[in-house]
């Protein structure tokens, strides 16, 4: 997704583009993703300001490609079981509304007007009008082919190609090798790797989620609903798994259930423990969720970087080499901010939002 | 170890699983079948309910005697408490709980039970052993989901299983060795079978010859086939294809083509014939989503095992349709050998030779080359129209699957499910995965479908926890069972 919007901007800035994937179109993280476009689980700072940027940016997209994308502005609501939550739910949101953000206090009263099925009992909540949802494999397949980019899955970057000065010239795949004067590394969870083929150190890692699946539904879950303690495990440093829940009705009648998080490598096997953690917080938030069919579960690795932070921006150790990636569980949102910021140093031009937050190279190397 | 015999859960009831469950209980390891099915038999020894009261279900059968067997030796063993049979279990998903370091590893197979399959209920055991069968391969065509046009399995089930037929004049099509007994079944259930169609050309039978005249049981099963077509006065159309199904709300007619030597339809050949029912096959499947949750490796699309049917998970063996489709016979030797394995191995000790080998040698070669002769038209996919569906459950067109290649950048059949929704509805593919692969040319690979049937998501987060363990049954203590909840696995 970071590389179909990195393409998009940057051919509208002129630039002759190619993609490289190994695999097909949303073939890594995005295809296992939920397609979330959020502002609700952001603190204040950078990465909340490339949010709302991205947000912008999807919203300008959508008048064109919204169906394509099934682009869904629900809006997210974000509950606290107890009094203790909602009142650190409600200081986390005035300061998002310093911000920027739109933050809606919900009474536990008017609660259910918002989500008729939601659990009795809970102490109230906050909802993000902005909170949006796409499908994340069509957003990238439709931005790809809007770019006009030239696509070539299916090929694998064994190297990437330096002068003698050591500037960046290119790259070398199993079927060749490509010049260009730029080469932007938009790997998601991989992206260490591709750093690593050109000489740098990038310590991306993969953090796994599953997903679980319903049957297809009417629509009884109107809007992105989870927990407060969420916020929490996005911004937590450990291994160990987390889950809180995070339910979602979609356009196409699947309810999907979040969010698991924890550092296993790239283990694809299925983990009862954790689906079942997922589906007994649902059915907390949810009780009807009980009576219903998960029909399948799917995981992905986020490209989790230690500050949570991604790397956006020129590579100071390889002259040429760009990087678009570490965007950990919210790349599909940010993609957009991305791929303009990316598209805006590219054509030399100043961008739209200070990178310092995002250097690659802010790393040391003892923590790599 | 766990105190008392060892236990070993078959999942199964089909020819590999009654040999296994019968090899493994008679060499003093206490065994729970477990099976989908409300009798043991599988889909190969499926019968009328009782109540239907069938005077003679061998008629609808071959190799009665060996059913005969299987559940003369099944009802001792249910008898001695040696076995327990759990019929109506419809197993999700089975979970590795390894146990207290140095115990081995333990397994928890979890399973649907209920009228509408609603209650999860956990069986414990100390191995596991898949015997999952296969299911049958789909493949579209224009007019294939009219009423009236059933699989060619489906077809043998209604006449085994109900003693239905699916209409009065039948048509048969497709490839592989089951046709031939659905359309002689058909027909002797009183049906009109106006024609077999099979798109094999007997010409590579001949080829493969050497290898099929290896297995003289079947050679003999064959030529008794040849010979009911003649008694039954089958029309057999050899190198002919479905073209379309016909029809206004309900199944007219279907049109075939003869094949040319290209696998495509010849011109001008295309001729229609009038019919109520139409059960098309193209072969099997293996089913292989259990093996797949306990991380086994599968290559290509069938769970690999070494000789003595062990995958390479250790405590989990696997045996019949799921190591590779080889029919009944093999079914019951791969059976046989992973029973007397488990048992052994459960013993700590290595399983004698056993003669089944033999015959599990001879089958597979003969599997293989029937494998490498029954194959569909080469261009089947042609005669799939844009404005066919293929994903029935998401209603998704073959012109929507061949955009998404085309156009949007898909390489392989995740990315065009990602992209088109097909295989994301109820049946999770398991119907149009073949079909999407064939039209778009990506090759079809395991699937990851977890869990392996619809669980409700209640059931789902109380799975393994202490009120899951129990049955209404009264029998919470059998063996084989576990009140215990297993413990967390993770922090």
């Amino acid at each position: 997704m970071v590389g179909a919007a990195c393409a998009l901007y940057a051919a509208r800035e002129g630039f002759d583009v190619t993609v490289v994937d190994r695999g097909p179109v949303a073939g890594g993280t995005t295809g296992a993703g939920e397609g979330n476009l959020l502002v609700s689980d952001k603190a204040p700072g950078p990465e909340l300001d490339l949010a709302l940027l991205s947000g912008r940016l999807w919203a300008d997209l959508a008048e064109e490609y919204a169906q394509a994308v099934e682009y869904e502005a629900k809006g997210g609501v974000v509950v606290a079981s107890t009094p203790e939550g909602l009142s650190a739910l409600e200081t986390f949101a005035e300061g998002q509304r310093a911000a920027g953000v739109l933050a809606e206090p919900v009474a536990a009263d008017r609660l259910h007007n918002l989500e008729p099925y939601l659990a009795p009992g809970l102490a109230g909540a906050v909802r993000y009008p902005q909170d949006t949802q796409v499908m994340p494999a069509l957003a990238a397949a439709h931005l790809l082919r809007a770019s006009g980019a030239r696509l070539l899955t299916g090929h694998t970057v064994t190297e990437v190609l330096r002068g003698k000065d050591g500037s960046v010239r290119g790259v070398r795949t199993d079927r060749g090798e490509l010049h260009a004067p730029a080469v932007v590394n938009a790997a998601g969870t991989w992206g260490g790797a591709v750093a690593s083929l050109a000489g740098v150190t990038l310590p991306v890692l993969p953090r796994r989620g599953f997903v679980l699946v319903t049957e297809p539904l009417p629509r009884r879950v109107r809007h992105k609903v989870y927990a407060a303690d969420y916020v929490a495990d996005v911004a937590s440093d450990s291994a160990a798994l987390q889950t809180s829940p995070v339910v979602e009705g979609t356009a196409a009648g699947p309810v999907l259930i979040g969010a698991s998080r924890e550092r296993v490598g790239f283990d694809r096997s299925f983990s009862l423990p954790v689906v079942r953690e997922l589906a007994a917080g649902a059915t907390r938030l949810f009780p009807f969720l009980a009576r219903v069919r998960a029909l399948r579960t799917y995981l992905g690795f986020r490209p989790y970087l230690p500050d949570h932070l991604p790397a956006i921006g020129p590579d100071p150790r390889a002259p040429g080499l760009f990087h678009a990636c570490g965007h950990e569980g919210a790349g599909i949102g940010l993609s957009t901010g991305t791929g303009r910021l990316i598209a805006q140093v590219l054509a030399g031009g100043r961008p739209g939002l200070d990178l310092t937050p995002f250097r690659p190279d802010r790393f040391s190397e003892e923590a790599v | 170890m766990t105190d008392g015999p060892h236990r070993l859960a078959v999942i199964g009831a089909g020819p590999a699983g009654l040999a296994a469950c019968l090899a493994a209980a008679a060499r003093g390891v206490q065994v729970t079948l477990i099976d989908a099915a409300p009798e043991a038999g599988g889909q190969f020894y499926r019968r009328p309910a009782s109540g239907l009261g069938a005077r003679r279900p061998s008629a609808l059968h071959h190799r009665w005697s060996t059913w005969s067997r299987l559940e003369q030796g099944l009802a001792a063993h249910l008898e001695a408490g040696t076995v327990e049979h759990l019929p109506d279990h419809h197993v999700w998903t089975v979970e590795r709980t390894g146990q207290a370091p140095g115990a081995g590893p333990g397994f928890t197979v979890h399973a649907l039970i209920g009228p509408l399959q609603e209650r999860s209920v956990a069986v414990r055991a100390d191995a596991v052993l898949l015997a999952t069968g296969g299911y049958e391969k789909v493949l579209p065509f224009p007019g294939w989901t009219l009423p009236g046009v059933v699989t060619a399995g489906g077809a043998q089930a209604m006449l085994k299983g109900g003693l239905v037929v699916p209409g009065r004049r039948a048509v048969v099509a497709g490839s592989g060795p089951l046709l031939l007994p659905v359309a002689t079944g058909l027909s002797a259930a009183g049906v009109e079978v106006a024609a077999l169609v099979e798109s094999l050309d007997p010409r590579r039978l001949s080829r493969a010859a050497v290898a099929l005249a290896s297995a003289p049981g079947k050679a003999v099963e064959g030529a008794l086939y040849a010979f009911q077509l003649l008694r039954h006065r089958i029309p057999f159309l050899p190198r002919h294809t479905v073209v379309e199904a016909q029809g206004e709300g309900h199944l007219e007619a279907v049109t075939v083509a003869a094949l040319g030597p290209d696998g495509r339809v010849r011109p001008g050949t295309a001729r229609s014939i009038p019919c109520e029912a139409f059960a098309v096959g193209h072969g099997m499947i293996p089913h292989t989503d259990l093996a797949e949750a306990l991380g086994c490796r599968v290559d290509g699309v069938n769970v690999s095992v070494d000789d003595e049917q062990r995958t390479d998970v250790p405590g989990v063996w696997a045996a019949g349709e799921t190591t590779g489709i080889g029919g009944a016979e093999l079914a019951l030797a791969e059976g046989h050998i992973a029973g007397r394995s488990a048992a052994a191995r459960l013993h700590g000790t290595a399983p004698d030779p056993s003669p089944a080998a033999r015959v599990r040698t001879r089958t597979r070669r003969f599997a293989a080359a029937l494998d490498t002769v029954y194959r569909p038209p080469l261009h089947w996919a042609d005669q799939v129209t844009d404005d066919t569906v293929v994903c029935r459950c998401e209603e998704v067109t073959a012109g929507r699957v061949r955009e998404a290649v085309t156009d949007l950048g898909a390489g392989d059949l995740r990315t065009v499910k990602l992209l088109t929704r097909a295989g994301m509805g109820w049946c999770q593919g398991r119907i149009c995965e073949p079909a999407v692969a064939g039209l778009t040319g990506c090759e079809q690979t395991p699937a990851r479908r977890m869990p392996a049937r619809p669980v409700p998501l209640g059931e789902l987060a109380r799975a393994g926890a202490d009120d899951d363990e129990s049955h209404d049954d009264g029998n919470d203590h059998a063996p084989g069972r576990d009140t215990q909840p297993p413990k967390p696995t993770h922090p």
